[in-house]
């Protein structure tokens, strides 16, 4: 038994024989040439070539994988008549006096090599995109039909290879295809990309010699943990098919009852949601079993333009979203902007701190038309939608009685004018920086209900950086200050008879579920893909128990200690269930 | 030599299907045009070379410039821009 560790870059497990991938390699020969326009001519062959081979795997993608993999044999077609990419070859070519292979070769290194030096990892990865074409050119000039050359499983197996462009893993029968892993690549590159989109565990980088592989070997790929096993023992073999029978089980289990309520033991209802940021999020969410809404970002409303949306304009946009979600909550926030962002007609000045800086409803003084236009936008588009409209980014109770009497205004206004609008709106506050926790007392009459939103208030209350990746582990809201910053907004805001949300990352963290509800959560607004799995969990507890879960959480003086302490309830959760 | 400043607000960048669109539309037109990226300086590129463009590294969020000149540069500017802010829908 030999264990190779990866990345994690698809969840799920497979079991079942390894199988190596070995592409066919041209060897390219450097030879002078005479004839120049001859050599650019078998260059136009194949490049005419490999368009109608791209054609077809464009075809095939889109009817066995999905739209958004086929585009990327739209992206290579455009390659082959990239007018710089093709003046690079010709030049070689006329320059050098060298044979087509050779020219094109080097033409590719060009751009794969000045893709790979960029800092963003999503455009270096398209490096390999370039050579996935330049392969598919070499081959055509020299005449290897990698249709009929035919490399392919004739079994389900666990792939392993050096790496894998898209040209590689759509030519593979799906059904031949239980998991795929790389020696290469990174969490972002087309094999992750497409194995979670085929819904078949992956791992990348993996630190594996391929050449001392066999195929046929029997071997359990690990998506979970980012392993690979080769010839596991009985023992292991044995454990990894129970996971797998309990992965496969409990993702159908979890997806059956995702339209259900989430009622606990003692049969309290909890309320569960989704965090939305334009309308093609609405059908996942309402997909995975969304009770409504509990984060509408607004935003992409704002990116996208040179000047202000108008009130109209915010009217179309929010209407449609609004019309998804009959009879059921939806929260919005107003847009949460800040000097980070290049929006030209707020005129943002460069600020060496901007998430410190004038955004969001800091801006209120100053500039309170964006958010009298977005309020007077969202009554009018949520007349019959239940409406809940919350400010982001609060420090103190002046921002909050400015906002809402603008929001007053807004709908006296629209009265006034005989318009139709949302007249039982509620109003509410995102909790995302400590001083507004500390005055929720004060807040609270004035509003309908808190959102925590725990990445800035995590950001916010150990003063960490969550971008910058060595201080990022300091910011665990598994903290015992966020814990108790929490529990401090849900006593106040109940105390006044308003309601608490959450819609920070947290809400979707199946070890944060006993403790949340414990606390007293109203509503748990998360990612649509996990609110399955979390409305199973709040099923398994009472009330009762997470509140002494909870109260055993604040006693603890660390997030390592709260976070191994939820493991084991859950862990406990697993076994009695 | 006509131009205009714009925001990328598509979360994919000037990359994927972004790019594709934005390459199709430049092609249709009689006129050189030239992209630079603001926000990092990288440019300016050939507007109808996607491999050029990809190496703008224009992420969501960036201020690009667009630039043209001969015979249908207004035109060919015009529909570019309303390209990016229908955010690369066609």
């Amino acid at each position: 038994m030999q264990t190779y560790q990866g990345l994690a870059a698809s969840s799920g497990i497979a079991i079942g024989p390894l199988w190596v991938y070995k592409p066919i390699v041209v060897e390219v020969h450097h030879h002078s040439i005479e004839e120049v326009d001859n050599e650019i001519q078998r260059l136009q062959n194949a490049l005419d070539q490999a368009k109608v081979q791209l054609e077809k795997l464009q075809t095939k993608a889109a009817e066995t994988i999905g739209d958004e993999e086929a585009a990327i044999f739209e992206a290579h077609q455009m390659f082959l008549v990239d007018p710089e990419f093709l003046d690079t070859i010709h030049n070689i070519i006329k320059n050098e006096k060298i044979n087509a292979e050779a020219a094109a070769q080097e033409g590719v290194e060009v751009y794969a090599q000045q893709l790979e030096m960029l800092d963003d990892e999503y455009f270096r990865a398209r490096a390999q995109d370039v050579r996935d074409v330049g392969r598919r050119i070499l081959y055509c000039l020299a005449g290897i039909d990698t249709e009929k050359a035919n490399i392919q499983p004739d079994q389900p197996v666990i792939i392993l290879a050096e790496d894998l462009t898209p040209s590689d893993t759509v030519q593979f029968e799906k059904d031949n295809v239980l998991g795929l892993c790389t020696v290469r690549g990174g969490p972002t590159s087309h094999t992750a990309i497409l194995a979670r989109s085929m819904g078949i565990p992956a791992v990348v980088n993996l630190d594996a010699d391929l050449e001392a592989q066999q195929d046929g070997v029997e071997a359990i790929l690990d998506g979970r943990v980012g392993e690979l096993v080769i010839a596991p023992d009985a023992g292991a073999l044995e454990d990894a098919k129970k996971v797998q029978v309990s992965l496969r089980n409990k993702h159908e289990e979890d997806l059956s009852s995702a339209h259900e309520q989430a009622v606990t033991l003692d049969g309290h209802a909890v309320e569960v949601v989704a965090n939305i940021g334009s309308l093609a999020d609405t059908e996942q969410a309402l997909h995975y079993g969304a009770e409504g809404v509990g984060l509408f970002r607004t935003e992409f409303l704002y990116l996208s333009r040179d000047r202000m949306p108008s009130e109209d304009e915010q009217v179309n946009e929010y209407r449609p979203i609004f019309e998804k979600f009959p009879g059921m909550p939806v929260v919005v926030r107003t847009f949460d902007i800040g000097g980070d962002k290049d929006v030209p007609y707020i005129g943002f000045k460069d600020e060496a701190n901007p998430f410190l800086g004038w955004r969001a409803i800091r801006m209120i003084d100053e500039f309170d038309d964006v958010l009298r236009v977005q309020f007077r936008a969202l009554l009018r588009a949520g007349v019959d939608t239940d409406l809940r409209i919350m400010v982001p980014m609060v420090s103190r109770l002046t921002e909050v009685e400015n906002a809402r009497q603008l929001l007053v205004e807004a709908q006296e206004g629209l009265k006034k004018e005989g318009v139709s609008f949302a007249e039982n709106v509620q109003f509410g506050i995102m909790i995302e920086v400590p001083s507004a926790v500390l005055i929720a007392e004060h807040v609270a009459p004035l509003i309908d209900f808190f959102s925590i939103g725990t990445n800035d208030l995590t950001q916010y209350t150990m003063a960490v950086d969550r971008t910058n990746e060595r201080v990022a582990e300091i910011a665990s809201p598994f903290h015992p200050s966020i814990l108790r910053l929490i529990s401090m907004t849900i006593e106040a805001a109940h105390e006044h008879g308003k309601w608490v949300g959450l819609c920070g990352e947290f809400a979707g963290n199946p070890l944060a579920v006993p403790l949340l509800l414990g606390l007293g959560l109203d509503e748990f607004s998360m990612s649509a893909i996990s609110i399955p799995e979390i409305k199973t969990l709040l099923r398994k507890f009472s009330l009762e128990e997470t509140r002494e879960i909870a109260a055993s959480c604040l006693k603890l003086p660390k997030a390592t200690a709260v976070r191994g302490y939820l493991e084991t309830i859950n862990a406990q959760k697993e076994k009695t269930t | 030599m006509p131009e205009f400043t714009i925001t990328i607000q598509h979360e994919a960048g000037l990359h994927a299907r972004p790019l594709s669109a934005f390459v199709k539309k430049a092609s249709q037109f009689e006129a050189d045009i030239e992209v630079s990226n603001v926000t990092n300086g990288k440019g300016p590129s050939n507007g109808k070379s996607p491999l050029k463009l990809l190496l703008l590294a224009a992420q969501q969020g960036h201020e690009v410039k667009v630039s043209a000149e001969g015979q249908q540069a207004e035109e060919a500017l015009a529909a570019l821009k309303s390209l990016i802010e229908n955010d690369f829908e066609e």
